[in-house]
């Protein structure tokens, strides 16, 4: 049995403290504008196991746009709209509240209202009704928080999207998925051989990932649903960095043969397998253009490791990184707007935010060994590996650099190679 | 440089899940779904999910394991003899093959030559500095260059592969040159070793 905790730490570059607030947590810093909102404790089911109106706040507060409200100690914390007095939570310059209710209904399950209502023009922003199993309770608080992010920062909420990562932990290495916010972690596959390179399918639905439980770098696809799992690239030498198109109909991977590494495409069905860089030099971690059209990728072609781009069906490779000596690792942002990667930087590995209309570079990280960026769906955050103390642990920064939050495995292990999957409903 | 001055975040929560790692003695490549999820944060609650609402989309769990062969009585194992070395350094960002290690791969190339049947993995590695991927390719660049010593000693490329390990088998958290050194390596590996 494993146990698996995760820790939050959040740092904002604000300095508002939250006294008292629900989550106690600690922000420093000064400037930024968030949104205050009364998230008001639900009503009802007293059986109900999760604190939804808790969960909801440490989504809304950790995502660095809100001020969540102190709510306890107040005369009337009402459950339903109509039982709302606005000036009590305009005094304490609320924007929005929300109220709700937990109700148990037959078969063991539970009727969850919510309403996000405005709290100057006194209306309803959204309401919803969710009749759920008890195991639906943290993934229902998640698309309440998603549904007020998205009402009142006007972006897509990412609070009920998941993460993939690897733990290793003793000798044993686990290809984990878990909630955004860390909790509910599943094994998805585990083997005392290195796992390495999640990528999720554009649908969620699926992961391929690189094993060496053959003694040998093999991209394996596996269904998160059935478990079922098969081998995408079992070729002569290394099979690995696997990366889906966005259609999801083929994969970039990377093979070698007997010699360097090179850029292949392959269906997701595993036929159909194209090579896509001819070189005698490394080329290495694939990434699809959201449009498709375009693989970035690195190579050290040019002497030192860079990114370039080739036409997704093959090509002429253009270089597209000239700053510094030792760039690699290519993850567009949503929009195909910004490529994160890992730029070397006097000996310190960080992850680097590059404006592809301007050109302009962004250090984004701290750490000194900062590896495999991520974009959260909405953009608005890139997770990433980094090391705490000699141990591997995850970081997230969002696309600003103003929010960051740390995680760690709570067993002492480590924890890698992490994915953000995509919006899947 | 100065980060964090005043790091203070506090825990938050916690949340526990159990995950029952069952235990599976079949061949590596047995898809055997290890079943055995509960994603509900106390042992009592019921498991029953339904589409209604919020999904919490269930992820079944598969375990491997790689199969560990004893020794035999062969050459190969044989610690006097050189076959059983299989360990090759090299110098920083280089992939040549230093003259010290000759007699390893001249000892080895015998044997191939001499076991026709014989297959031989070459395993590249690096130290953990850089990434998991890049640095599996920087890997694959010193297996692939123990692959040309042995072919200009006469063996076929069908007895050899090249793979790499990246700095997947990497000693970490290296402090000196030494440490370091210990990573710049290949392992020479036998078909069923």
């Amino acid at each position: 049995m494993n146990m698996i905790r995760w820790m939050f730490f959040c740092v904002l570059f604000l300095v508002t403290s939250i006294a008292n607030a629900a989550l106690e947590i600690e922000i420093s810093g000064g400037g930024a504008q968030q949104i205050p909102i009364a998230i008001l404790p639900f009503g009802g089911a007293a059986n109900a196991k999760e604190n939804i109106s808790e969960i909801v706040a440490a989504d809304l507060h950790r995502s660095g746009l809100f001020r969540v409200l102190e709510t306890r100690g107040m005369a009337n914390l009402p459950i339903s709209p109509s039982q709302i007095k606005y000036a009590e939570w305009t005094a304490l310059q609320a924007q929005a509240v929300t109220v709700g209710n937990v109700e148990s209904v037959a078969g063991g399950r539970f009727k969850v209202s919510f309403h996000l209502m405005d709290a100057l023009k006194q209306t309803q922003l959204a309401g919803m009704d969710y009749q759920i199993a008890p195991s639906q309770m943290r993934a229902t608080a998640h698309k309440i928080a998603d549904i007020i992010f998205q009402k009142l920062t006007g972006q897509a909420g990412i609070f009920a999207s998941r993460i993939a990562y690897i733990t290793k932990t003793g000798k044993r290495y686990a290809l984990q998925v878990a909630d955004a916010d860390g909790y509910n972690p599943q094994t998805v596959v585990s083997s005392n051989e290195p796992i390495i390179s999640p990528s999720w399918s554009p649908d969620g639905t699926k992961l391929a990932y690189v094993s060496f439980e053959k003694k040998k770098p093999i991209v394996f696809v596996q269904s998160l649903t059935s478990g079922s799992r098969a081998i995408l690239a079992n070729y002569k030498g290394n099979n690995s960095a696997p990366a889906w198109s966005p259609d999801g109909s083929k994969l970039a991977i990377v093979l070698t043969y007997g010699a360097n590494s090179q850029i292949y495409t392959v269906d997701s069905s595993g036929g159909g397998l194209k090579q896509i860089t001819k070189s005698s030099a490394i080329d290495t971690e694939p990434a699809f253009s959201p449009d498709g059209n375009w693989i970035y990728f690195s190579s050290d072609r040019g002497g030192k490791p860079q990114i370039y781009k080739v036409p997704a069906d093959g090509g002429n490779p253009s270089r597209v990184t000239f700053e510094g000596g030792y760039n690699v690792s290519p993850r567009f942002s949503p929009d195909g707007k910004n490529l994160a990667y890992i730029r070397n930087d006097g000996g310190k590995f960080r992850v680097a935010l590059h404006d592809l209309a301007s050109g302009q570079v962004q250090l984004l990280s701290e750490g000194s060994q900062d590896e495999s960026p991520s974009f959260a769906p909405n953009g608005r955050v890139i997770l990433y590996a980094t090391k705490v103390r000699g141990r591997g642990a995850l970081a997230a920064v969002s696309s600003d650099g103003k929010v960051r939050q740390r995680l760690n495995e709570s067993s002492g292990g480590d924890v890698r190679e992490p994915a953000w999957g995509p919006l899947t409903n | 440089m100065n980060y964090l001055p005043n790091f203070s975040g506090k825990l938050i929560a916690v949340a526990i899940t159990s995950i029952f790692l069952v235990a599976c003695k079949s061949t590596p490549m047995s898809n055997k779904p290890a079943t055995v999820e509960d994603k509900s944060t106390t042992a009592a609650s019921q498991s029953s999910d339904s589409n209604a609402g919020a999904d919490a989309s269930g992820v079944k769990e598969v375990v491997v394991d790689s199969n560990a062969n004893n020794a035999g009585n062969n050459p190969l194992k044989d610690p006097n003899n050189i076959l059983s070395k299989r360990n090759i350094y090299f110098d920083f960002d280089s992939d040549a093959v230093k003259a010290e290690y000759r007699p390893i791969v001249e000892a080895h190339a015998k044997y191939l030559l001499a076991h026709a049947d014989a297959k031989m993995v070459v395993q590249g590695n690096t130290d953990e500095r850089g990434t998991r991927e890049y640095n599996l390719s920087l890997g694959q660049r010193r297996s692939v260059a123990v692959k040309k010593a042995l072919n200009l000693l006469g063996v076929q490329d069908k007895q050899i592969e090249t793979v790499s390990y990246g700095e997947e088998k990497a000693a970490v958290n290296c402090a000196d040159e030494a440490c370091f050194a210990q990573n710049r390596r290949v392992d020479i590996v036998y078909e069923g070793d």
